[in-house]
């Protein structure tokens, strides 16, 4: 690639990126929507194989940032604009040499103006960005386990099941189905709740862990498979005798945490509020407050003696062994961290919807975040965010798009080469391939690039050396 | 209560011929690549697909439902053996090319082919009848039933049993006392010595997925006849019990893989059974599916090399 982005003088690239946004700029104004957002992910495009010097290059994704989100602010391009946001984060994490003060800006700009400013004028892109939070944290916790560890987690959903039942058990009326003294518990208990759920799931992990992790690293992806499956079966069957899920039927009406005082914050700063936007908002900030966080222990926990051991456990388990690391507690300790991050997230998850039931919790849903973590790069913090981030577009967005693509399509009788597509069985609906797309990806990345669309620089190195 | 049992045992009997075949496929792949081949359970898929499809489309002019079975059944292992013989030339075989040593990379990669496998099957047959549970033609001849000392049998069950037995029968053979068989074995023990005494290890894996995926396409076309419904997705349950069958039964060993099966297949119908009834219907029949994976779980605890396995010491 390099030999390439070489033959093409740097003034060039820096003229064709100023003339992508000038053009981006004039569709924009014209309100061209469609063109705007070619635009757009032609620079982004421009802007990460023939990149112009670093400095402009964050002038130029600066400017980008400013007209996607003039556009969203505005609804032209919606949501292939707010997909372009995202593509401005991914490179500002790849871009060398600049002041580390200017990308922590930039970023800031991104996550705290462009995005909300985008989901005041589309609630849609708000809870598009929540998801994509919620889904880049539990993406984190799982990249401890398979990126660092090694250890294939196929049930990871499960320890989200468990923390978003637990709160959605003792956080809404479904308590009194079996303690009938007892009185759902107010909103500020979410966040004790958070820290219960990361007790309860990390002794489900250890439990579960340890008689698979004694053996070879397969066993742990039967076993995680099977655990899956079994919660599953539990918060089906679980309305009797005893009611502790309601079953099928999931639970509704869960609390939300309190936000009065986020919401005379708003106030006094003058922000547009409405009673939903008030709590996007909330959740967006707190989940911004989680995954920075989260990002945090990952890094420090990379670099711990425990992430070093780790890592020599996932690159040569005898090797490791022969060096004097204690096999099955350092494993069952990455596999208990991961479990934890998914139990908090689903404290939030639960209290974010108000509304949880069996069918989020299937095999699909922990196929989706190990896509994520391989798309992205195991063990790379900033590929699994933005393998989070594509796959969760992907799942709300544009599968869903293309389904309502071919509904509209077959309501109107369009004939499409020939074939009209009135005739088109009910059953092929592209929102329901999921595990098809995930699937190719899965094959696709392992033969081509195991390593991940952003690899770990841990690895690079080591290759290097 | 008691006058159920041997009813009970008979249907655990079936269940279990349908998981030890599938576990074969589980532990013959183990053997020769020590890999967890977790798409096997969409070659079972697949088999039940093309049981159903046979019956259905070729009913109205095969008349005899025996030829009927023949065609579904040697039309189930071809079809399934020639995919998980396509499966490990498109999927594992570029993995092994370029030598990775990481293990996640070809386990991933069979869950990568299972989910696409089960879509793609999904999408055909939406294509075809626009149906997702696609049900067993009902054929007389074969509902027929007898009572032998009190258990109600049906002809189809008989043909299960039969068939399967032939099938373990001819398996045996084949890895015991051919040249093939030799092959897998020697493969499975060391592929690169058995390279050097002028044996092909890549053809000989391949014969192996062919003969593992064939055996899963019969178990899968005799499950549909036997249970009558199925669907893209029904390969999954019966895929992990085939493999804690084959764990069981001791990873890698094939008369324990047959030993596993009828041994968990009995458990599962047992439990089904009589849970209910122990608990006073506070347990329902679901949880079957949770007792085969506390099994699994209470085996790799307390004796992961299985009933009839060794201990393998890991060698660098």
């Amino acid at each position: 690639m390099n030999r390439f982005v070489g033959a093409v003088p740097a003034t060039a690239r820096l003229a064709v990126t100023v003339l992508l946004l000038a053009a981006m700029g004039g569709f924009l104004a014209l309100g061209w929507g469609a063109a705007a957002v070619l635009a757009a992910y032609a620079t982004l495009f421009v802007l990460a194989a023939f990149p112009p010097d670093p400095r402009w290059k964050l002038a130029a994704l600066a400017v980008l940032t400013l007209e996607a989100t003039l556009g969203l602010a505005s609804k032209i391009g919606g949501d292939l604009l707010f997909i372009a946001l995202v593509g401005v984060l991914v490179l500002l994490l790849r871009l060398p040499k600049v002041a580390v003060w200017l990308k922590v800006l930039l970023g800031a700009a991104v996550l705290l103006l462009g995005i909300p400013i985008a989901g005041f004028a589309n609630t849609f892109l708000f809870e598009l960005g929540i998801q994509i939070g919620i889904y880049s944290a539990m993406a984190l916790g799982l990249n401890v386990v398979v990126g660092m560890a090694g250890l294939l987690d196929m049930g990871y959903a499960a320890f989200f099941a468990i923390g978003a039942y637990t709160w959605a058990i003792f956080g809404s009326s479904q308590v009194q189905h079996f303690l009938t003294t007892w009185v759902p518990l107010n909103g500020n208990f979410v966040y004790l709740f958070m820290g219960l759920a990361i007790l309860a799931t990390a002794a489900t992990g250890i439990l579960i862990g340890l008689p698979a992790l004694r053996l070879r690293g397969d066993y742990l992806a039967i076993v995680t498979l099977g655990l899956g499956e079994v919660v599953r079966i539990l918060a089906n069957n679980l309305d009797h005798p005893l009611n502790l899920t309601n079953g099928p039927q999931g639970i509704t009406g869960i609390t939300k945490p309190p936000i009065e005082g986020f919401q005379a914050l708003l106030a006094a700063l003058g922000i547009p509020r409405s009673a939903s936007t008030d709590y996007q908002l909330f959740f967006y900030l707190l989940v911004l407050v989680i995954i920075g966080f989260i990002v945090l222990v990952n890094v420090n926990l990379a670099r711990s003696k425990f992430g070093r051991a780790w890592v020599a456990i996932r690159e040569d388990e005898i090797a490791a062994k022969a060096m004097g690391i204690p096999m099955v507690k350092t494993k069952l300790l990455a596999f208990a961290t991961g479990a934890a991050f998914s139990g908090a997230m689903g404290v939030l998850f639960a209290a974010q919807r108000g509304f949880v039931s069996p069918e989020t919790f299937t095999l699909t849903a922990s196929i989706t975040i190990l896509g994520m973590v391989v798309l992205g790069g195991m063990g790379s913090v900033p590929g699994v965010i933005l393998g989070a981030a594509a796959l969760t577009i992907l799942n709300l967005d544009l599968l869903k798009g293309f389904s309502e693509v071919l509904n509209t399509m077959r309501q109107d009788g369009t004939v499409l080469l020939g074939f009209p597509m009135s005739q088109l069985p009910s059953q092929v609906d592209p929102a329901k391939y999921e595990r098809l797309v995930f699937g190719i990806i899965l094959i696709l990345m392992m033969i081509f690039r195991p390593e991940g669309l952003i690899p770990e620089r841990r690895g690079s190195r080591e290759e290097e050396a | 209560m008691l006058l159920l049992l041997p009813q009970v045992l008979f249907d655990g009997l079936l269940l279990g011929f349908v998981y030890a075949m599938i576990a074969l496929g589980y532990t013959m792949v183990y053997g020769v690549l020590e890999l967890i081949n977790f798409a096997h359970s969409e070659i079972f898929m697949i088999g039940s697909v093309v049981g159903i499809e046979v019956f259905r489309s070729l009913t109205g002019y095969v008349p005899n439902p025996y030829i009927l079975l023949v065609v579904a059944v040697i039309l189930g292992g071809l079809i399934s053996g020639l995919t998980a013989v396509g499966v490990e030339r498109l999927a594992y075989r570029p993995l092994r090319k370029r030598g990775t040593k990481n293990r996640l990379v070809p386990l991933i990669t069979a869950f990568g082919v299972s989910f696409v496998l089960q879509d793609l099957v999904k999408l055909l047959e939406g294509l075809w009848h626009n149906e997702f549970f696609l049900s067993m033609k009902n054929v007389g001849e074969l509902e027929q039933s007898v009572t032998l000392f009190g258990i109600f049998i049906q002809y189809k069950s008989f043909i299960l049993i039969g068939v399967s037995l032939v099938m373990l029968g001819a398996l045996t053979w084949l890895v015991g006392r051919t040249r093939l068989g030799l092959a897998i074995r020697s493969v499975a023990q060391d592929p690169s010595t058995a390279g050097l005494m002028g044996i092909d290890p890549e053809k000989i894996i391949s014969r192996t997925f062919l003969i593992g995926g064939a055996l899963g396409g019969v178990a899968g076309v005799l499950f549909a006849l036997q249970y009558t419904t199925v669907s893209p997705y029904v390969g999954f349950l019966p895929g992990i019990k085939a493999f804690t069958a084959a764990v069981l039964g001791g990873i890698g060993n094939i008369p324990g893989a047959v030993v596993g099966g009828l041994v968990l297949g009995e458990i599962e119908t047992l439990a089904g059974t009589f849970l209910p009834v122990l608990t006073g219907g506070a347990f329902g029949t679901e949880y079957k599916d949770v007792l085969a994976f506390l099994i699994l779980i209470l085996l790799l605890l307390f004796r992961p090399q299985g009933l009839l396995g060794q201990i393998v010491k890991e060698k660098v």
